[in-house]
């Protein structure tokens, strides 16, 4: 927590990879993976996302329970996507009229 | 006169006022700018209140146009307004805060021994953020309303609707905050500041619900604040979320809404058992059955009501896969409620209870609740949801729970409390009447509504065919006793601040840090800080004579 110095090189070494994942977002963007576009889109959010957490929120100076409260966050945004995508991922597999 | 009501034989007989919270300083400033939870709680007390009459108004209309097949009284768009505003209003302003913002705040930190929340200012900010949402939902009322429902479903919301969708969206999102930050205060306060001794499994049930609750709050209420910015996005700037026609899906807003929504059924019920749980152990004299267990069912609720949201979609295009996984965990989460309901039966077993008025309410949550989750079952069926959703047996279902149950909670909660709250007693005869008639005019106006919903009538209509007129003359009639059953103690509570006996510091001979302090406690709670020595709820059985 407090006590630690993060130094300059770290805030501009992160600040660069959130800059090249952001080329990677935008690069992917323009080719057709198909299904795996969102598995693409949601992996690059993901890194970025764990950067900012671990080095720019300084989580990785944190006590435990403050690690805790980080997981319990993400672990409720997996909760969400993993069950909206039992329903996107099997909207089509019955016969029969599609819904959208 | 009940015997717990006499004052203990050491009872202080006050023979000049003692300073107390509400005596230690006077006028707009020290109330407006008050850091004392007690205080807050009571600014949030005043406030939920208007909003329960003014969502009662709106409940007024709708029953009166339903006395009638025809839809004669209201045009449809101004009906589809009246039940929008009724759903938006008791829901975000004032079930959601009732429980956590009134009682919650004042007693958290007297039952866990503490002198304030962990942050004062941050709790004073939440009542302020309640009451700029409050006033922008009371503009986007007096501009026209709103007649999406409170569900706010698109792309009806986003494209099509003419009503106030964007300033109740931004109400909402608004209020959201404040409950966001309860939550957060609660959580820091419940870890950080019992006193000595008060270990995890010695805090009051009470305190337990809260904080599965505050979880709830914390990890659910963003959803919503996103949700609702999509919706604004795309109904103000043409963004592709929702709408098919552009590309969006319309399911997928149902999705996110439910993600906050059910949850926060959870955060209307749960503070609720959190009280049920105090009322019933105190009346009946006896140790909670399975502490534990009541405990870890409020844990367990907050953690498996996030994964059921899908029960709302059945009938959406939703795919039936993913309707079967909703289904089968959405059983589930019955059985956590049905560990409490038991334990409370097997706590009053063999136990000597008393019928003051919270215990009437109690039982009165005890069997209207059993009802509205029982049903809740029904409509879990992937099968006879096709037959019941979007039915007058939804609305039976949600307000046995939410009216039957929280607002029966809250209103045990408020009388037990309430000797603490002001110093007051208020007078029992017409208390107990007054909780006899909720419990006749709630059943009156609910239980209709399953018949009617079984036998097909869709909700949101503002005419329907003759047939089902009989049942709905008696739900309206119904609703107009249970309008007297909330006037009459919102007349006699305010008489009794003025004119009811002073309560002593402990007049139901209950266990519970908040009972050693004095009636009103001071601003400060305590004067040292207690150090716990026992369980919870130690109760001594008193010896039959
Ligand atoms: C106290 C807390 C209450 C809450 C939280 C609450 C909540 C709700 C909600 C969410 C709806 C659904 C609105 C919609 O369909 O969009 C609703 C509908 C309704 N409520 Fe309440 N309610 C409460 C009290 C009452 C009371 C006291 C009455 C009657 C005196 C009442 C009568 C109705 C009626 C008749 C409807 C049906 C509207 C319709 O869909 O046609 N409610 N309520
Ligand atoms: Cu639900």
């Amino acid at each position: 927590m407090s006590g630690h110095v993060t130094s300059k090189k770290i805030y501009f070494a992160v600040f660069g990879a959130l800059m090249i994942l952001t080329a990677i977002t935008v690069g992917v963007a323009t080719l057709d993976l198909g299904q795996l576009n969102t598995v693409v889109a949601l992996a690059v959010a993901g890194c970025k996302a764990t950067v900012v957490i671990w080095y720019f929120m300084e989580v990785r100076h944190a006590r435990p329970l403050t690690k805790l409260t980080v997981v319990g966050g993400i672990l409720w945004l997996v909760i969400m996507l993993i069950l909206l995508f039992t329903d996107y991922i099997s909207r089509d597999w019955m016969a029969g009229p599609q819904a959208w | 006169m009940n015997a717990a009501l006499a004052p203990p034989p050491s009872a202080p007989t006050p023979s000049e006022t003692p300073t107390h919270y509400l005596n230690a300083s006077y006028g707009f400033r020290s109330w407006l700018l008050t850091l004392d939870h007690k205080r807050i709680a009571l600014l949030y007390l005043a406030s939920i209140t208007l909003f329960f009459f003014i969502g009662g108004f709106y409940a007024v209309l709708v029953r009166l146009e339903l006395v009638t097949p025809a839809g004669d009284l209201m045009s449809a768009e101004n009906y589809n307004t009246a039940f929008t505003l009724h759903g938006v209003v008791m829901i975000f302003f004032f079930l959601i805060p009732s429980i956590p913002a009134v009682l919650g705040n004042f007693l958290i930190p007297i039952m866990i021994g503490a002198r304030d929340l962990a942050f004062p200012k941050l709790n004073l900010l939440s009542w302020y953020i309640y009451m700029v949402g409050g006033m922008v939902a009371a503009y986007a009322l007096f501009t026209g309303g709103v007649d999406t429902g409170w569900t706010l479903y698109a792309p009806y919301s986003s494209t099509y609707s003419n009503s106030n969708v964007t300033a109740t969206a931004i109400a909402a999102f608004i209020t959201g905050f404040s409950s966001i930050l309860t939550g957060l205060n609660f959580v820091v306060t419940i870890h950080k500041m019992r006193a000595p001794g008060l270990t995890w499994f010695r805090l009051p049930l009470f305190v337990w619900a809260h904080y599965a609750t505050s979880v709830i709050q914390v990890l659910g209420t963003p959803v919503l604040a996103i949700t609702l910015v999509l919706l604004i996005l795309e109904r103000s700037f043409g963004f592709g979320f929702f709408d098919p026609a552009r590309g969006g899906d319309p399911v997928l807003f149902q999705h996110l809404f439910w993600f906050y929504s059910h949850p926060a059924v959870y955060i209307m019920i749960l503070p609720s058992m959190g009280v049920i749980s105090e009322l019933v152990t105190c009346f009946s004299r006896k140790k909670v059955f399975g502490y534990g267990f009541i405990a870890m069912s409020s844990v367990a609720i907050a953690v498996l009501g996030f994964l059921v949201w899908g029960h709302h979609m059945f009938v959406s295009g939703q795919s039936v896969y993913a309707g079967m996984v909703f289904s089968i965990l959405s059983f589930m989460v019955g059985i956590p409620s049905a560990i409490k309901v038991f334990n409370w039966t097997a706590t009053m077993y063999k136990g000597s209870i008393s019928y003051s008025t919270p215990m009437i309410y109690a039982f009165g949550f005890i069997g209207l609740f059993t009802i509205g989750g029982l049903t809740g079952l029904f409509l879990a069926n992937l099968g006879l949801d096709i037959h019941l959703h979007d039915t007058y047996f939804v609305v039976a279902h949600f307000h046995y729970i939410m009216v039957g149950g929280a607002v029966m909670g809250y209103l045990g909660g408020i009388h037990y409390w309430w000797p603490k709250m002001t110093g007051r007693l208020y007078p029992e005869g017409w208390a107990r009447f007054s909780a006899l008639v909720l419990f006749v005019g709630f059943n009156l106006t609910f239980f209709p509504q399953f018949l009617l919903g079984y036998m097909g009538m869709p909700r949101r209509y503002h005419a329907y065919p003759e047939e089902f007129q009989v049942l709905n003359v008696m739900s309206s009639a119904g609703a107009s006793i249970l309008g007297v059953g909330y006037l009459i103690p919102m007349i006699y509570l305010f008489w009794s601040m003025r004119y009811g006996r002073l309560a002593p510091e402990n007049p139901w001979g209950a266990k519970g840090l908040e009972w050693t302090t004095p009636s009103p406690p001071t601003t400060f709670n305590f004067d040292e800080t207690p150090v716990v020595t026992e369980e919870a709820y130690e109760y001594v059985k008193e010896e039959k004579h």
